[in-house]
């Protein structure tokens, strides 16, 4: 009878119901799984969302692979233009500098514009180095290597990070520049957020960026970094709302929009959106991806805040139900 | 009268039919022999070729092969450090291997009491049957921790000073590097050469070793100057072939890598190999040159890899041939 | 010392040498499969079969669609390609053995055994996903079945080689053609053979993990439609353990577990079979204990 019984729920569930399939942004990883589950919940509808990073999310849209690509860093309206897309914000999260360093357990260093760039150039490689030690004047900082770690596939964070570094580091702007992919100066690479977080996690004296709720889950710091007005600032929904208040979402630019390095005395300088891209060609495909946005937009709000992430304000979902009227993706 | 020539009749019938279903079985088992054996592997290498073809006409070949350049930004790619990492976890990994495997092969024909020789090699056996993603995950989970922890300061304290071999042990030691993959590609490799070895050493007519021992040899002399130089074509191909096997593994070296695109500069740095790259990158290249770069490393490695296995298999048979005349 | 005993002891140092790669390499076995057996066991539990995966964080969850998926494709591969291999090596063993041009092509067929599997998850690729425009758990299946067709063609080709050349050769003298002799002669003494080489190319193809990157991919949804991109055990674990959750990780070991006690369990399986007289010592004790007679 228990066999019976185990049989029956193993091949239960897969009931004829409408699935939408996404790739991309390791970074909306967690709540677009959270999403996913609870529209699944409450509708029957199955997103299958796969986190292979921004730039297989922005490949598989435009192949017209899956239904709909996620990525962190916003297609120009030109390249949206050029690939028949359309291209809509979903959510706000923030890219923090994380590390494990056991001497330091889950103390919150203060990092500066030049420390960041310094470490992910190579140049300061250990984390004693008088720089940091000055920038941190109560913490003993131990004497030992830092491992950098970075991404190795195409990734949106990526996108977000090297863009913060190119406005405030001129020499990181000229030797590598900002992208999905970039050529590192050194460190290790690692695949998704996931992986960066899990390098870090089992490296000691590693340091990397990732998403705050990765940090966030795996229980590690993120560091205060200096923000355009000169503050250390922390990464919470406050300075990450600061950060997107001055924000131009304009429909007519397909919403592109970049988040780093934006004034305000609070803003947390790393933040930036999620961008979904959807065929515009394929009117059928793009509606299955607006009919889970729209619900995502109506009922996912407190899902995102569990998480850490901010959800899009009032007046840019509204813009964004235009926007899809507008181009007949409406669902 | 009739009823013979109607028996005749249905019987020249009834043969009819049993050639006709004899030529048609033939044909049909013939084209699947065909298929397998060598419809399937050309197609296969064609297909390879021709997802490459983007990237053969904009990098060429000597180009490709000799830089270290992989940026999917600026859409340039050489393959140097796949190549390189391949070839070196490869060799190191055979390295440790081969004496291991010979050893193996020789404690199981010539030392072991009758009772331990099917444990052994059983046991050998099972190593082989372990799917390599178990390996990949063993060794994420278990041994590198324990290589960055306590084998590799351990190996960086001792020998780091010294003149030469120093040089090979800078580096942070994470444990996800050049040394922890080879060693465990070499476990892997272990129980197929074992049996080539072994089933090599099978293979010595015993009229040879018996004449040597008659002389007075000690088992380890017989082993040495009768057994191995008649089967070393045998162990050569048995080293080739496991190389050939080593070459293509994906899973193991694809966790403990450390997927950095460079040539690393001592066993303790990360490092990438051509089935690292395919595995991490096939399903983020974003752009077709991207994805035909991939697949030219890809043909590359077909093409060494059926090539060592080839000459592997020619010298095995050749042993083969030795014993058979 | 004279140079006899120096000999004599150098030889028994160096099979002392032998002796320890011996254990070298069982000392390998055993760590790891300790480890899977203590980590796996551990985390062992009936909800990773019935549940589907939750949000990454979320503790919980299991690998339904992982299993199921696995399944069906591993089940699917071997329906396609063992037909296909078996034919294959019945030509090899009973028509081709006189043709130089077929016993080379056996011979590349031997090497294709041994071909990167990942090639194969890219070759499939380019034919069976990208022009139909997305993953799909077919293309996982038949990177499988191709990886599988090799290793039953060789397979089949050994065992009907074993079948003794006089079992034919009376078949003939009554009269029988040869289709006739394959199908109720050779094929019937080959069969425990051939049925240990198809068992272990399940065991081979149920382990692996790169041909199924890039075709079936993966699933966080149960489906059991080929059209959808579908999940699978080893793929699971590969995401699972590059993951940084520390449920992730426990879900893999569990998962790893299962797959390789069951890789495992058909292998011994297939060896069972292939050495039966290895239980005869075994049946004869049974039946001396329980007294039966005609042992």
């Amino acid at each position: 009878m228990k066999k019976v019984l185990l049989a029956t729920a193993v091949f239960s569930g897969a009931v004829l119901a409408l699935e939408v399939t996404g790739a991309g942004s390791t970074f909306v990883y967690p709540i677009m799984s959270k999403w996913a589950f609870e529209y699944n919940k409450e509708t029957g509808h199955k997103v299958n969302y796969q986190s292979i990073g921004s730039g297989g999310g922005i490949r598989q849209a435009i192949n017209r692979t899956v239904d709909y690509g996620a990525t962190d860093g916003p297609l120009t309206p030109e390249d949206v233009e050029k690939h028949k897309l359309l291209q809509f914000p979903v959510v706000i999260g923030a890219v923090v500098v994380t590390y494990n360093v056991p001497e330091l357990g889950r103390t919150v260093l203060n990092m500066d514009q030049k420390a960041v760039c310094d470490i992910y150039m190579g140049k300061i490689t250990r984390w004693n180095d008088p720089y940091l030690q000055q920038l941190n004047p109560n913490v003993k900082l131990p004497d030992r290597t830092i491992v950098v770690v970075h991404r190795s596939d195409g990734s949106g964070t990526t996108w977000i990070f090297t863009n913060w570094l190119s406005k405030v580091c001129p020499e990181w702007k000229e030797k590598v520049g900002f992208g999905t992919s970039v050529k590192w100066p050194t460190g290790v690479g690692a695949k998704g957020n996931e992986g960066v977080t899990n390098y870090v996690r089992r490296s000691q004296g590693g340091i990397g960026y990732v998403e705050y709720i990765y940090a966030k889950q795996n229980n590690l710091p993120a560091a205060r970094i200096k923000n355009r007005e000169g503050n250390f600032v922390e990464p919470n929904v406050r300075t990450m709302q600061e950060a997107a208040r001055n924000a131009r979402w304009d429909k007519s630019k397909h919403f592109y929009e970049v988040l780093t390095d934006q004034p305000g005395k609070d803003a947390y300088p790393i933040t930036g959106a999620v961008f979904v891209l959807i065929p515009k060609d394929q009117p059928e495909r793009a509606k299955k991806a607006t009919t889970f946005f729209k619900w995502v937009f109506e009922k996912g709000d407190k899902y995102a805040q569990e998480l850490d992430y901010i959800p899009m304000p009032e007046n840019v979902k509204k813009l964004a139900l235009e926007y899809w009227k507008e181009h007949g993706v409406a669902p | 009268m009739e009823n013979v020539a109607e028996a005749q009749k249905s019987l020249r019938r009834i043969k009819a039919r049993g050639e006709l279903l004899e030529r048609f079985l033939k044909l049909s088992l013939g084209f699947w022999a065909l298929f397998v054996g060598l419809l399937f592997p050309i197609l296969a290498g064609l297909i390879l070729l021709y997802e490459a073809r983007l990237a053969i006409e904009e990098f060429g070949f000597i180009h490709f092969l000799t830089h270290t350049n992989w940026d999917p930004v600026q859409e340039d790619f050489g393959a140097l450090t796949m190549i390189f990492g391949t070839v070196v976890s490869t060799l190191l990994s055979m390295l440790i291997a081969a004496p291991v495997a010979i050893g193996i092969a020789i404690f199981i024909t010539e030392l072991a009491p009758s009772w331990l020789k099917p444990i052994v090699s059983t046991a050998v056996e099972l190593l082989a049957a372990i799917p390599s993603i178990i390996y990949g995950l063993w060794g994420f989970f278990i041994l590198a921790p324990i290589m960055a922890t306590k084998v590799e300061p351990w190996l960086q304290d001792k020998l780091g000073d010294v003149p030469l071999i120093g040089k090979l042990f800078q580096g942070a030691p994470t444990g996800v590097d050049v040394l922890t993959t080879s060693l465990v590609l070499s476990i892997m490799i272990i129980p197929f050469m074992a049996a080539v070895v072994r089933d090599a050493f099978n293979m010595v007519p015993p009229i040879m070793k018996e004449s040597a021992y008659g002389l007075g040899a000690t088992k380890w002399e017989v082993i040495r100057q009768v057994v191995i130089p008649y089967t070393a074509s045998g162990i050569a191909g048995g080293l080739i072939l496991s190389a050939g096997r080593a070459l293509g593994e994906t899973m193991a070296v694809t966790f403990l890598a450390g997927n950095r695109p460079e040539i690393p500069k001592s066993l303790l740095e990360p490092f990438t190999t051509i089935t690292v790259a395919l595995a991490n990158q096939f399903t983020e290249a974003d752009t077709d040159v991207y994805l035909s770069a991939l697949y030219y490393v890809g043909l590359l490695l077909y093409l060494v890899s059926f090539t060592m296995l080839g000459v592997a298999k020619f010298m095995v048979l050749r042993l083969e041939k030795r014993w058979k005349t | 010392m004279s140079r006899k005993t120096r000999r004599k002891l150098f030889s028994n140092f160096m099979l002392f040498l032998s002796f320890l790669t011996a254990a070298y390499g069982i000392f390998w076995l055993f760590w790891i499969l300790g480890s899977l057996i203590v980590n796996g066991f551990r985390y062992l539990s009936p909800e990773l079969v019935y549940l589907d995966p939750t949000p990454p964080g979320e503790e919980g969850g299991g690998l339904r669609p992982a299993f199921v998926g696995h399944l069906i494709i591993t089940s699917l591969a071997t329906i396609m390609g063992v037909p296909v291999g078996i034919m294959a090596g019945i030509y090899f063993a009973e028509y081709g053995r006189d043709s130089k041009f077929f016993m080379t092509i056996r011979q590349i067929t031997d090497i294709m055994v041994s071909t990167p599997s990942i090639l194969m998850g890219a070759v499939v690729y380019a034919v069976l996903v990208k022009p139909v425009g997305h993953f799909n758990g077919f293309s996982g299946a038949v990177a499988l079945a191709l990886l599988m067709l090799p290793v039953i063609a060789i397979t089949t080709d050994e065992m009907l080689k074993l079948v003794p050349r006089e079992m034919r050769e009376a078949a003939y003298a009554l009269g029988a053609y040869k289709w006739q002799v394959i199908k109720n002669v050779v094929m019937r003494a080959a069969k425990v053979g051939i049925l240990t080489g198809v068992i272990l190319g399940v065991a081979r193809i149920a382990g692996e993990t790169a041909p199924l990157l890039f075709t079936s991919f993966n699933n966080h949804v149960l489906t059991f439609d080929l059209r959808d991109p579908m999940a699978s055990l080893t793929v699971t674990m590969f995401n699972y353990v590059m993951g940084p959750y520390h449920y992730w990780h426990q879900q893999s070991w569990a998962a790893a577990f299962i797959l390789t006690m069951g890789v495992l369990l058909l292998s011994i399986i297939a060896r069972v079979l292939l050495h039966r007289n290895l239980l005869e010592p075994l049946f004869y004790i049974v039946r001396s204990i329980t007294g039966k007679k005609g042992g």
